[in-house]
This record gives C-alpha cells, structure tokens and sequence, in this order.
C-alpha cells in the first residue's frame, strides 16, 4: 500500500501552569507507518497523544489530519474523524462483554432493542479481520488477560474504521509471547494502511516495529528519522542530549568511609511484588537519587520502607539496629519522613487550613494537659515554617486548595520539617510546580543535607538527580538495578539502566 | 529565598465578617434567627416564652445529641444508620435486665445501656473500618438488627421500668431547665472541643479529608474509623438513658426513624456529605432550626402533613444554598 501524508503537526504547543509542556513541535505522520515516539518521562509524549486525540486543545500550531485542519473539542470528535487512542490504562467496562464493549455506546439496535446477534456478528468479523479469532465476542471482559483487553481495544479502535491509531505503552505490561502476536496485529494494520502512533520506551521494539523515529526532549522535536538511520545509542543520545547547568550543582559527598550509613535496607522485598529483593544504604547527610521508569516500584519501595505497605521479606537498620516498622506512625517516632507523589491526593487535607495542613504530624508533640491542643503553639510554630520557606498564603486559615502548587507542596515539606527528621523521602517533590518554588526545594534539600539530614529523591528528572543527589539508584521492575555516584553518573548511563534495551539485559547477564 | 513566580492566591479578601459569614453553617444559623423573630411577631404571648422555649429544646435535644456523633461520622465520609434502632435496642437490653433482677441499682441499669449502644456503635465501626464494608450497608444491617433485637426483648410490647433516679434523669427538671436539654448543652460542648481542639479531633477531619494522606501521616486510620461510630453508638446510649427515664419503660419503638431527622440536622447546620468539613456546632443549629419549625408548625395550627413536605424543602434548599455558593466560589 502506498504511503500518503495523513497528518501534519504545525508548531504545537502547550503550556501548563509553570510548564512548557510541548514547544513547537512539528512533524508528519503517514499512512502505512509505524511512526515511534520516544522520550524521557516529562519530554511531552503524552501531551502530545492527548492534543491530537482531543483530550484537550493546543495552545499554539494546528493539526491537519488528510489535509484538513482540525479542533477537536473532545475525543469524540476526533474518534469521529479516524483518530483513536489506546491508552496506557485500559479503559473496557469490566463486567460486560467483549462485543458489548467495543460497541459501547453505539450498538446496533433492531427497533428499540439491542440487536445482539448483529453486535456479536460484527465483532467476530472485526477479530477475524485482525487475526485475533482466539478471543470470543460473548467474553466477559474481566475474565480476558490484560493482553486480550489490550487487542480489544485495538478491535475496538478499528470497528470506528480509524485510520490513525494511537498507542500508548502499549506492551508495558505484557508478556514477552504477548508482545510478539500485539506486533504482529500492529504489523497487519500497517499493511492495511493505518498510520500507527506508537509510543514506548522498549527501544528494543521500537527497533523491530517502526518505520520512523521522532525523538522529543523537553517538550521539543529533536529530530524525526527513519529507522534505518537510528540505532538505540542514538536514540538514548538524542533522548538526554540536553546540556544542564553543571554550577548548579551541591558540594558532593565523597568521604563516605568516614561516614557511617543511618539507613540500611536488605533484601526488601513487598507483599505485592512491586518491590523485589532491593538492598541500599543511606548515609548521614547524603542525598541518594533514586530514578527508573514511572512504574518501576520506586515509590512502593520509599513508601514500604516507611511502612505503609506490607513488606514480605528483608530486614530494615536504622544506625545499625534492626528496627520492626508496622505502620506509618512507628517510621515517623524513628524519624522518618515522607513527602508523597500525588499531592492532592496523598498529601494535601484539601479542604483544611494551611495551619492545620502543616501541623498534622507535629500535633502529637504539641499535646498538653488532658490532650487539649495548644492552639498559640500551633500558630505559632505554623507561623515559622510559612517564614522559614517562604510560603505564601494570606493567612494561616487559608484553606490550602487555594495556594498555588508550589505553595502547597511547600506546606508539606513544612509538615515534615517542623518534625525535625534524621531521614527524608521525596517523591517527585518538584512535579507540577513553578520553577520559582522547585529552585527553593532545591536549596532546602541542600540544606538538611548541610545539616545532616539523609535525604533520598525520588525523581524522573535526570538534571535534577544529577545536580542534587551524591549517588543515584536506578531502579526497573521492581529491581534495583544499580547505584551510581555522582562523578561517574550521567544521563547515558543512567539511562541504559532505566530502558529495557538488549544491550542491558547483556550486561546484565555477564555481571550475574 | 528567590521571589515566587507561580499563580498567584485565588483567596478573595474580605473581612473578618465576611469571612465567618462564608462558613456553611451560618446559612443554618441566619435562618433559625429569622424563623425565630418572624414567630416572636406572629405569636408574641406563646412563642418567646421560657417555657415554650425549653419545650422546644428538650423536643430537640435528643436530635442534636445525636447529631453531634453523626456531624463526626460525615465528617469522615461516612453515615449511620442504625442510631434509632440502638437506642431501641439498648434501652430493651436494660431494661429487660433490670426487670428481671430486681432492685438493679440505677448505676448498673446506665453501665447496661450506655455498654449496649456503645457495642453496636463497635460493631458498626468495625465492619467498616476492618472488614471495608461502605458505612451506608454496614450501618443498613445493624438498623435491622438493632431493631429486631429490641423487638425480641421486649416481645413487641413496651416493658416496664422501675422507677429510679434514671427516671428523674431523663424526666426531671433543674428549676425551668430540662435535664435532657442541660445534657444536650454538655455533650455539645464537649463534642465541639474534641473536634476543635484535640489531635483526635483533627485526626478525624484528616481522616475525611484524604485517607492516604491521613496513614501517610502516622494517623491510624482504621482507629479513627472505628472511634467515630462507637461515640455515636455511645451517645444513642445516652438517649436511650433519656428514654427510658423519660417514660419509665422501654419501648421497642423507641428512635423510630431518628436516623433521618439527625441526617438532616447535620446537613442543614453544613456538614457536607462528602465530607472533612463542617461544624459541630452546625449541626445543633440544624436540630434546633428543626425544632423550632416544629414547634411554629404546631402554634400557627398547619397540618402535620405539610410539616413533612417542608421539612424536605428546608433539607433540600439548606444543601442548595451551600452548593451553589461553592459553585460561584470556584468559578
């Protein structure tokens, strides 16, 4: 089938609160062609997907799709012109069947009843067409395997009679058995003319399955080529070529035998197998990266640690002694602390006040006679922390939904500071908030470290781990995959244990 | 520190009076002032007097004791139920004792009810908080068998108590004051002080607010839970008390239908239903603003029916107003 133009990006771009998300980017998407996106977490991928799909507008640039422009209100409309996304999470209704979820919404009806012979007669004849007649029309959708739901979607995709297909992450949770029939269907829709959006980080199969490679940084195109000019170096290369502001950097440790390990984990392992066997130490005043995939297990372990979940094996020392954490309450009376990703949800009382948004650890050691609280205390030591990192809020009732991002993540950095912790967990501590606010975290991990607070950072972006943090953990699946210290690290390397590629897996099997 | 470059504070300003204005419970609070003064012009001779108003209180009190656990338990995102059919079951349950071991002291008879109401509030908490089941299905079986369980004790029929000093508890008078309305005052007062001004207190709003940012905090969560229903199971215990003393009997229709009249009490004085936020103060305000519509209803002579359907209105537009407030605030 010859290959036509289908859909041009004209200099898109969208800015988030505080972010550049996509910054004019541009490129074409034909028809017949697998056409890969790769990037970092946070290069705008997704941005990207959700702008031509409909999930929301571009701010600036237009798309043409079969040389129309179009804007797309909602996904509705932009399924209705032959665009159609899978995304990462599957979105089937569970208890209803396999036809009855690819006509959701649509079915073919015979007077004013649902004509289900109709409906199951169309979908067999879509799985036939894809090749995918092992799956029944009358399946109830939660009894399928995540890969069966994932070739569904797909059915359910092309039964719009799309002729642009977006996938995003789409082998992310499949077996290897599974990825190969997924890129055999996806290679039958190429055949039959469909322009395949794919993204992934396996560069592995990006090699085996694309046609063309656009590689996006920072919410910029970086370059769009054909395979056969990319290999997965490059594409590692191009992926972090960025050049970071190296004076930004803090006094790194580098006297770590002098020093003696505050936290030492071993053979950790969590009750849901997203944490497998990991091994570390922290040291006094140390700031440890911890970086890897989104999904490769690195809140579950800080939040394991902190006891927040069951672990199921392995032994946690704190200044050498074993310690028994069962809860969050016994990691905070060992000084622990936690900063969760997830503000809205994990971290912010969103209808309460600053002032008790902040003090909600601190209380406990505020209690006075017959447990009454000392209200002044509490303004009062409120009232140092709004000082102490800059908070701005019009008063200590504000009700916390009101602050701006970096304002409130600064309320729950204040939460855990006023506790004093010898040992810091930051998720994601600078996501979704201005540059202004993430240059002042900056300066208070900094700080405690200066102080001798152990940190650990949990981050996707590279800069920010390389410039912060004294050694850097990679973790993958679950694993950790290595540490690295500061003066070796860097994004290529750090990179190479974060992707699956087959040049990892080598190494790995020589080291084992 | 650098100067702050993010979006700038939505918070409108406005004053001191403004702002406690703003609170949801006002809307309750504006509302039972003006239904008060319309009654003292309507009926200057018989509305504003001690003993009418006392009436009303004592009318009301049993709703707004009730309240005070419930303002609690929405708080949490959670709802009970059962409250009417415990105080069924817990004032049958002493009572029945009582009866047959003649000469229980009055003390025994409190412990025995009080212990009851608190044990099914136990039993509430714990099926939500452990076993996970939505408070709404938890607290709908335990009203069935609260009730089934005052109608096997007592047969169906009220039984008798033998009067002692419960009797003057729950019917007596310190000169023109209720007892029943002096115990309201104390456990309002010390509802709202725990909510205020104690960490549990807090704990509880924290819980309502986010459960994960709650356990991520050292709150122990399931703990909260289970505390919130047993002070509400504890407290249809205390009306129980009132009950019983009230009437010399326990009869096993006792609390009928409380359950709805306490609900509303607590969203008409702003407890939201989604909960972390609210007063408990809002919610005696909600009791009292039912009570002295009831209590206007009876003096301007309208029909108990039409009583019912305004009710529903007043439940309605309470939660409207508020709504909508937050609608514009958002906006």
């Amino acid at each position: 089938m010859s290959k036509e133009l289908i859909c041009r990006l004209n200099g898109i771009s969208k800015i988030f609160p505080g972010v550049r998300a996509l910054d004019n980017v541009s490129f074409d998407i034909y028809s017949g062609e697998v056409h890969a996106v790769v990037g970092e977490n946070g290069a705008g991928k997704s941005t990207l997907m959700n702008i031509l799909s409909g999930v929301y507008p571009a701010e600036e640039g237009t798309v043409e799709f079969e040389g129309r422009e179009v804007h797309f209100k909602e996904p509705k409309e932009a399924q209705e012109a032959g665009i159609a996304m899978i995304h990462q999470e599957l979105s089937l209704a569970q208890h209803m069947t396999a036809a009855e979820n690819v006509y959701i919404g649509r079915m073919p009806k015979k007077g004013i009843m649902i004509d289900r012979a109709k409906m199951y007669k169309d979908t067999q004849d879509f799985l036939d067409e894809l090749g995918i007649d092992y799956i029944s029309p009358k399946a109830i959708v939660k009894n399928l395997s995540v890969s069966e739901q994932q070739l569904l979607e797909i059915v359910k995709a092309m039964s719009f009679r799309s002729k642009m297909l977006i996938m995003d992450e789409p082998t992310a949770s499949l077996t290897e058995g599974e990825i190969k029939f997924l890129l055999k269907i996806v290679d039958n829709l190429r055949k039959n003319g469909v322009a395949i959006l794919y993204i992934s980080h396996k560069l592995e199969e990006i090699m085996e399955i694309a046609d063309k490679i656009t590689v996006l940084r920072d919410g910029k195109h970086i370059d769009t080529r054909e395979k056969k000019d990319m290999d997965e170096q490059t594409m590692i290369n191009l992926m972090v070529g960025r050049e970071f502001d190296q004076s930004a950097h803090r006094e790194f440790m580098s006297d770590y035998e002098t020093r003696k390990p505050i936290l030492e984990v071993e053979h950790l392992s969590d009750a849901r197998g997203r944490v497998k066997d990991v091994s570390f130490k922290l040291y006094e005043g140390e700031v440890l990266g911890l970086t890897g995939l989104v999904g490769a297990g690195r809140s579950e372990l800080l939040e394991t640690i902190f006891g927040a979940h069951m672990k199921t094996a392995g032994t946690i020392k704190l200044d050498g002694k074993e310690v028994k954490i069962k809860n969050t309450e016994d990691a905070i009376n060992h000084g622990m602390a936690l900063i969760p990703e997830g503000r809205k949800i994990q971290g912010l009382f969103l209808k309460m006040s600053v002032e008790d948004n902040m003090t909600m650890v601190y209380l406990k050691r505020l209690k006075s006679t017959l447990g009454l609280l000392n209200k002044n205390k509490v303004k009062g030591i409120a009232d140092e922390y709004v000082d102490k990192l800059n908070v701005k809020t019009p008063s200590l009732q504000q009700c916390v939904n009101n602050l701006s991002g970096g304002n409130q993540q600064k309320t729950i950095v204040a939460r855990w500071l006023m506790n004093g912790p010898k040992i810091l967990f930051m998720d994601e501590p600078t996501h979704g908030i201005d540059i202004g606010a993430k240059s002042e975290i900056y300066h208070i991990i900094d700080d405690l470290a200066k102080e001798g607070v152990s940190v650990v950072l949990l981050s996707s972006e590279m800069p920010e781990v390389l410039s912060l943090c004294d050694r850097i953990m990679v973790m993958h699946h679950g694993e950790l995959r290595g540490v690295l210290g500061h003066d070796e690290a860097d994004q290529v390397k750090i990179m190479s244990y974060t992707l699956d590629s087959a040049a990892n897996d080598a190494k790995e099997s020589q080291t084992a | 520190m650098s100067n702050q470059t993010g979006t700038e504070l939505s918070a409108k300003k406005s004053g001191k009076f403004g702002q406690v204005m703003a609170k949801p419970e006002m809307t309750a609070l504006v509302a039972l002032i003006a239904l008060c003064i319309v009654m003292c012009i309507l009926r200057p001779e018989t509305f504003p007097t001690p003993t009418n108003v006392f009436n009303i209180m004592r009318q009301f009190s049993l709703t707004a004791i009730l309240a005070v656990g419930m303002g609690l338990i929405i708080i949490t995102t959670g709802i009970d139920l059962s409250v009417g059919s415990v105080i069924a079951a817990s004032a049958a349950f002493g009572t029945y004792i009582a009866r047959a071991n003649e000469g229980t002291p009055g003390i025994i008879v409190l412990l025995l009810i009080l212990g009851f109401g608190a044990g099914m509030g136990l039993a509430n908490g714990l099926l939500v908080s452990k076993v996970g089941l939505p408070p709404f299905i938890a607290t709908l079986g335990t009203m069935s068998i609260g009730s089934g369980i005052a109608l096997l004790i007592t047969n169906g029929s009220p039984i008798s108590y033998q009067p002692t000093w419960i009797s003057v508890f729950g019917g007596g008078y310190i000169g023109p004051v209720p007892i029943s309305v002096i115990v309201m005052a104390a456990i309002v007062v010390l509802g709202f002080i725990f909510a205020n001004n104690t960490m549990t207190g807090r704990n509880i709003y924290a819980v309502g607010n986010s459960a994960p940012a709650a356990k991520l905090s050292g709150i122990k969560v399931d703990r909260i839970l289970t505390l919130v229903y047993v002070i509400e199971g504890l407290l249809a215990g205390v009306c129980a008390l009132l009950l019983v003393g009230q009437m010399n009997s326990a009869d096993p229709s006792f609390g009928k239908s409380y359950e709805m009249d306490v609900i509303a009490a607590a969203v008409i004085g702003g407890i939201s239903m989604s909960g972390g936020e609210g007063s408990i103060l809002g919610t005696v305000v909600g009791a009292a603003l039912m009570g002295v519509l009831k209590n206007m209803f009876v003096q301007l002579a309208v029909s108990g029916y039409w009583q019912t359907v305004i009710l529903g209105l007043i439940i309605i537009g309470a939660v409207a107003i508020d709504s909508v407030r937050k609608k514009r605030a958002t906006r």
